[in-house]
């Protein structure tokens, strides 16, 4: 029936990696990925994990060498972070491109400069076009049961996707929190052995990653982008499965208090927690207000965030990232998702967070209360930052 | 045992796993290089290469000139996909799997081997992975248009560096990649030129029998880049051999042999004057060429009898 241990967020992940028994991890250290790739040196070292380590020249490397591992049909781990991100840049593509079922866990950091190595979105916005599934915990037992779903659907043989679990850099990879660990059979039935349909074998050539002229591009982008969407439904058959087995439920967008809620909050990733209690002293105090979490953010999932939102007369979008001279990218995103439907809320965008920067409940409450009043006061396009010194 | 040569090709395979009708220009030496490369190599192998002309020209969606399983990824990063399969086909293998003992195999311009790809190459190598990388090199970035690389030779006129009425075109002497293959400390290392195919084939056999990383230098001649005709490419390639400009060598285990040695070296002018990349080069500038490459010769005939 499992057991309950006290895992840091880093270590569950490394667990889920064990017990999804991995083939190969390339790893480069980067700050706060560091204790994924240094737990699952240990556990291979340890003799209780089988699995070939690449302790690469680069996160460049470390990625490319996974597109090796499982072009050659091993079940192949990653996990870096902001800088370790943006070097692998080029490389993220190809891994969809070439429809490689890589899992990688980014534990997302601020960008330079100036030099920060704690916390934002700006590494996962960067990859938002890249192709891969997108999906964001909020707190350790989601990283762990996330990191199994995420092997899960990017096996699928209607997916073969790179996905990539995103987990605030310290927010949540260096917390320490209780995780039911389920047994290794009931992982074992729930992930069972992959065969990738293309692998490089001699037994049965094939050719990997050609050269298409204008004649054929755009077939082989949009069949990409076809695959990505149809993800969805296998997304939501795994969450569903794996409720069902280990009784913990998981959507591609999720809730809380947001039935009858006139006005929703979004946010996305670990703040979510955080966001939760400010939600309930905001409703103590007579406001409808509501949460919205946004766990699948690629594919969007835009029916399920539709049915969430659209009766609510206000939603207000935490952004911890900057597009620099443009709106906070989920804000863009959501709006766009909105905008032709005849019934939607009103939206406005804050932009906070960023780089390490804590948003306390009062400050959500404070984030809250200042998005009602910008509604009421007609300043919708407006581009906030919140908390931030004048001088 | 003269007469043997003769019987010798009747030995070569006709089975072509880099099959006819890519589109090479014609006289590529560098097309003729991995031809041979794959007729030693049998049918046992996967081939990862990098961007460039040989990527470009054998595998036009949706026509591929491979028979045997090959993947292209990006420019810089064959040498560490090569060992990413390599990972994972151990691990594969030691966990159940039935897969063969393929050869992995990596094949990289001078482009993607002197200069964007030196770092993935050095990690791979210190890794010691149980690989081959092949450097095909043509001496410069030929399928963007003939840029100059750190693999151009002194001299040469290329599009980033050309010859002018002020430039002489390359003025760097070209980068000893061997030796930093050399200085890896990996089991075996050696030079190849088309125009030795029995020399070559015979390396690469040797070399995929080896366990631990490989690397084999083969000089590609590029009729389009050296602007030469297109039926000079093989009277090309030993021109540079029996100059000394390209010696052939090997170094198992940090031991040199020479592989060839001609009685007496050619004088380099007979290699460059028939480049048009060298027309322009002064008299002065030959001597220059032919100092270094007396001296550089020199220099490898020391570690041979070392
Ligand atoms: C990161 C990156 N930079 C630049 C290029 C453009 N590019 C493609 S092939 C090539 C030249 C390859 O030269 P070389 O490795 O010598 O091979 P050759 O074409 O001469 O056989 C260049 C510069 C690229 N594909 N990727
Ligand atoms: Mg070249």
């Amino acid at each position: 029936m499992g057991r309950r241990v006290a895992f840091e967020s880093s270590c569950a992940i490394a667990e889920a990696a064990k017990m999804a028994n991995i083939d190969v991890c390339a790893a480069y250290p980067i700050t706060p990925q560091t204790h994924i790739v240094e737990r699952i040196a240990q556990l291979i070292a340890d003799g209780e994990l089988d699995a070939n380590y690449m302790p690469v020249e680069s996160e460049h490397s470390a990625l490319s060498g996974c597109l090796g591992s499982s072009a050659a049909g091993a079940r192949t781990f990653i996990a870096t972070a902001g800088q370790g991100l943006e070097l692998m840049h080029e490389v993220v593509y190809v891994a969809s491109g070439m429809r490689l079922p890589i899992v990688m866990a980014v534990c997302n950091r601020a960008l330079s400069v100036p030099l920060s190595i704690w916390g934002d979105h700006s590494d996962a916005m960067a990859v938002r076009d890249t192709g891969w599934i997108q999906i964001f915990a909020e707190n350790a037992q989601q990283a762990f049961d996330l990191t199994l779903c995420a092997f899960r659907i990017a096996e699928d043989p209607a997916v073969l996707l790179p996905t990539m679990l995103h987990i605030d850099g310290f927010h949540l990879s260096h917390v320490i929190e209780p995780v039911l660990l389920p047994e290794q059979e009931e992982v074992n039935e729930f992930l069972p052995r992959y065969h990738h349909p293309f692998v490089l074998d001699p037994k049965s050539p094939v050719t990997m990653g050609d050269f298409a002229t204008p004649a054929l591009y755009t077939e082989a982008k949009v069949g990409q982008d076809v695959a990505l969407r149809n993800s969805l439904k296998v997304i939501l058959q795994v969450f569903q499965e794996f409720g069902e087995r280990f009784g913990r439920d998981y959507s591609p967008v999720e809730t809380y208090k947001t039935e009858g809620a006139e006005v929703l909050l979004l946010t996305m990733g670990s703040f979510s927690e955080v966001a939760m209690e400010a939600i309930d002293r905001v409703r103590g105090a007579g406001e409808k207000v509501g949460l919205v979490r946004l766990r699948l953010w690629r594919p969007f999932p835009f029916e399920q965030f539709r049915q969430v939102v659209n009766q609510a007369r206000l939603l207000i979008v935490l952004d911890r990232a900057l597009s620099f001279g443009g709106p906070g990218p989920v804000c863009s995103e959501v709006q766009a998702a909105l905008y032709h439907l005849r019934q939607r809320p009103q939206v406005v965008g804050f932009i906070g967070g960023l780089g390490g920067r804590d948003i306390s409940v009062e400050g959500f409450q404070d984030m809250v209360h200042r998005g009602i009043n910008k509604a009421k006061q007609g300043k919708l396009g407006e581009i906030e930052v919140f908390d931030v010194r004048e001088q | 045992m003269e007469t043997l040569s003769i019987y010798a090709p009747r030995l070569v395979t006709k089975r072509q796993s880099f099959t006819p009708g890519h589109r090479a220009c014609s006289g590529c030496g560098e097309a003729l290089a991995v031809k041979l490369v794959m007729k030693a190599l049998g049918k046992d192998v996967i081939v990862v290469m990098a961007t460039g002309c040989m990527e470009v020209i054998s595998t036009q969606l949706p026509y591929t000139a491979w028979e045997v399983p090959w993947i292209h990824t990006l420019f810089e990063n064959a040498a560490t996909v090569a060992t990413g399969i390599e990972s994972a086909r151990k691990a594969l293998i030691r966990k159940g799997t039935p897969l063969s003992k393929a050869k992995i195999v990596a094949i990289g311009g001078d482009g993607a081997t002197f200069d964007i790809g030196l770092g993935a190459i050095s990690g791979a190598f210190e890794r010691g992975h149980d690989f081959l990388y092949i450097c095909t090199d043509n001496e410069a970035y030929m399928n963007t248009g003939i840029q100059r690389s750190s693999a151009t030779p002194f001299g040469a006129s290329t599009t980033t560096q050309p010859a002018g009425k002020v430039s002489f075109g390359q003025g760097t002497w070209k980068k000893n990649m061997p030796a930093i293959a050399v200085a890896h400390d990996i089991p075996y290392v050696a030079t190849a030129c088309p125009s030795y195919p029995f020399d070559l084939m015979n390396k690469i056999k040797k070399a995929v029998a080896i366990e631990g990383p490989t690397y084999i230098h083969i000089l590609a001649v590029c009729p389009t880049g050296w602007r030469i005709p297109a039926d000079v490419t093989i009277r090309l390639g030993r021109l540079a051999v029996e100059t000394g400009v390209f010696p052939l060598y090997e170094v198992e285990n940090g031991k040199y042999t020479l592989n060839y040695e001609p009685p007496q070296l050619r004088p380099v002018i007979d290699y460059l004057k028939p480049q048009g990349r060298f027309r322009h080069l002064t008299p002065e500038l030959i001597d220059k060429i032919q100092q270094r490459v007396s001296q550089e010769y020199a220099r490898l005939k020391e570690k041979v009898t070392q």
